[in-house]
């Protein structure tokens, strides 16, 4: 699979536009060296996946898909995985933010090579960790590239998850931490989009997808405990991105500007932009980054491992037997 | 030997009530107008139907409930409702096709579409070629089909043009671009110009085509109505109340849209590009092009069987729906190449009935044949 990756190495300043001022008990120290933090972007062309990375990271990432040639639309969209490598500060804290980006995941008319391509990457990532604890002489340099977080982008459809993304989030739930989003989220009113997470989270009930639950422990204080029920409830996160800045009340501010309106980006009561920034990149980058190694990466080392485990003992007693 | 000679009235006579008259007679006949609706669940098909007839009559076919499965192919769901306004009735066929577009592999989701259209082409050709036919024949046939875009999606995608491609060789289509309020002006000008650009590219023929019977006022119209194509459109028929006005529209914490502002969506201009100017030209064009070549293709089908085998009555597919007398067993040495329709000429042959309905095995053939191009 091609992969490109896309560096910039400038430190970006604190965020200007964020307004969510709830203290969070999650902090890290690892603000010298920057924590390196990997998150995938994964949903069908439209849905603002792009933008929202020039969002995230409070300037022009990528260009986001301006229409790709007519002549290019002849060629099938295989689809693509981009790196891009973006240093940010959070909160006093360093992040080396890492966003792979799929560029035509959903787009073709067969899709269904989509799932293992990713699955394979998310798994290459693990076994590349695997062979590297295992040296004898390990790389002081090595990059752990594990995912950590995959946003999904799901259609606003305002019906229900469509088969494409109940077999994604379920086939990957197990590599990587799924965060499902809706993307271009100003296409509902508040009452559609009520409705519309209500009923993808009772499919993913129904399907026991396994999705990042914002799980707390039993030695979680009151107030953890609340912040994660409240972010449980209010998943999927309605997304709606947006770089251009407009001016209100003498405040700068990033909005989509409409006929009948504006929709401002950093606007609790418009998207759960803001909600989602602060989650990822500062209550719960934490707990993502343990999930994934302590977890999952775990879970994927004792299968692979005891897989071998099993081969080499058949390996063992089919000799035994043919020399009986 | 007649002669034609062109004749200047002085006086009024009065016939120029004859668009009265036509119209009192279509309406007593009855008109039927069939809509074909094709695009993904969620696209907001039905929701846009209901704001054209300004009444919620149809039910969305989306999967809302977890415990509903999703479709595994392409339906066909069909809902007919009889219109009244003022002294005039239709009969509206809305043609729903959910699952389209929705599996992991669309591969030839189409193909239930263009079927559907030609079966209607063949039940109409089969009740017109009857030697006792009815007075006025049903017409079944989709007189337009409104293609829904995707609006975040900057051109069309793969499966749109495939999709588009074969549409338009069978009936009418117009690319329609819903929920269009979460584009802002900009990015609905550029979405439009890039999907006109692949439509131009791929040579694909939508709604309207260029007729030389068009006097300059209908050209004008066409033009008019191609630049602003694909139609921009948002449904509801959820009505606000703005400054003393009643609106019809959609309420956001950012403000409301109306859909009957020009400035915010394309929908008047659909409806009653739809509805008050080109309603008649789709029946129309879908009867003299559409099924005309159809028609064409079939019977010159008929004959060139007929030539090849002079003596022997075409012969009809095993499966046969015969209403009237029962077919003897027919020898199926034929039934690969036979054509679809079993005609019997009264005067070569007394005894095989009229004609049997195509069966279903044999109507998939020509379509099969149509598709392999």
């Amino acid at each position: 699979m091609a992969v490109t990756t896309y560096e910039e190495s400038a430190t970006n300043s604190p965020s200007v536009y964020s307004q969510y001022v709830r203290p969070s008990s999650h902090r890290y120290k690892n603000a010298k060296k920057g924590l390196p933090f990997n998150v995938m972007l994964v949903g069908p062309s439209g849905l603002g996946r792009r933008t929202f990375l020039n969002t995230l990271c409070e300037r022009a990432i990528v260009i986001p898909d301006d229409g790709e040639n007519a002549e290019t639309t002849k060629l099938p969209e295989a689809m693509k995985i981009q790196h891009y490598t973006v240093d940010i500060e959070e909160d006093g804290m360093r992040i080396l933010l890492n966003v792979i980006d799929t560029p035509g995941f959903g787009d073709s008319i067969d899709n269904s090579d989509n799932f293992k391509e990713i699955q394979d990457y998310l798994e290459y990532q693990f076994d590349e960790v695997l062979e590297e604890e295992n040296r004898i002489k390990r790389n002081p340099k090595f990059r752990d590239g594990r995912v950590h977080a995959l946003l999904y982008f799901i259609t606003p459809t305002g019906h229900s998850l469509r088969e494409i993304d109940i077999e994604l989030m379920r086939r990957l739930g197990s590599r990587v931490n799924v965060i499902p989003i809706i993307g271009r989220a100003d296409s509902m009113t508040v009452d559609e989009l009520k409705k519309f997470k209500k009923r993808i989270m009772q499919d993913i009930d129904f399907y026991r997808i396994p999705v990042y639950m914002f799980p707390t422990v039993d030695d979680d204080d009151e107030e953890t405990i609340e912040e994660n029920n409240e972010l449980r409830a209010s998943l999927p996160f309605a997304v709606v991105g947006c770089e251009e800045v407009v001016e209100k009340d003498n405040r700068p501010v990033r909005a989509r500007l409409y006929p009948w309106g504006a929709v401002e980006v950093d606007n609790e009561e418009h998207s759960d932009f803001d909600r989602l920034r602060y989650v990822l990149l500062n209550s719960h980058i934490g707990d993502l980054r343990e999930i994934t190694q302590n977890m999952l990466y775990e879970n994927y080392r004792t299968e692979k491992l005891s897989l071998e485990d099993n081969d080499d003992e058949d390996k063992e007693t089919s000799s035994q037997a043919s020399s009986n | 030997m007649s002669k034609q000679q062109s004749v200047k009235l002085t006086d009024y006579v009065g016939f120029d009530t004859i668009a009265a008259q036509i119209g009192k007679k279509i309406f007593k006949k009855g008109l039927n107008f069939n809509i074909m609706l094709v695009g993904e669940s969620g696209s907001g098909k039905t929701t846009l139907v209901n704001t054209i007839f300004s009444k919620n009559f149809l039910e969305s076919s989306g999967r809302k409930q977890a415990a509903e499965k999703s479709r595994k192919t392409t339906e066909i769901l069909i809902t007919t409702s009889v219109l009244t306004e003022s002294n005039a009735k239709v009969r509206l066929t809305v043609i729903d096709t959910p699952g389209f577009g929705e599996q992991i592999n669309n591969e030839n989701c189409w193909v239930p579409l263009v079927k559907y259209i030609k079966d209607q082409h063949v039940a109409y050709l089969e009740n017109e070629i009857k030697p006792e036919r009815e007075r006025v024949i049903p017409d079944t046939r989709v007189h337009v089909c409104l293609y829904f875009l995707n609006s975040g999606y900057r051109g069309l995608r793969q499966i749109d043009i495939e999709v588009l491609k074969r549409l338009c060789e069978v009936v009418n289509v117009v690319p329609v671009l819903s929920k269009a309020d979460t584009l802002t002006v900009d990015e609905k000008m550029k979405v439009k110009e890039k999907v006109r650009e692949a439509i131009e590219l791929h040579r694909i023929n939508i709604y309207p085509q260029p007729n030389p019977q068009d006097d300059q006022a209908e050209i004008e119209l066409n033009n008019k109505v191609k630049k602003v194509m694909p139609f921009a459109v948002v449904g509801s028929n959820l009505t606000y109340e703005e400054d003393g006005e009643i609106i019809k529209g959609r309420k956001n914490p950012w403000g409301i849209i109306n859909i009957e502002n020009k400035d915010h969506c394309d929908f008047v201009l659909m409806r009653d590009f739809l509805l008050r100017t080109h309603l008649i030209d789709l029946v129309e064009v879908t009867s003299y092009k559409y099924y005309e070549s159809f028609r064409t293709e079939q019977l010159q089908h008929i004959r060139d069987m007929r030539g090849a085998q002079p003596a022997q009555t075409t012969q009809q597919a095993q499966q046969t729906q015969q209403a009237q007398q029962v077919q003897p067993t027919q020898p199926t040495q034929q039934a690969q190449s036979a054509n679809p329709f079993s005609i019997a000429i009264p005067a070569q042959q007394a005894k095989s009935p009229s004609f049997t309905k195509p069966s279903v095995q044999s109507s998939r053939k020509y379509i099969s044949n149509a598709l392999s191009k």
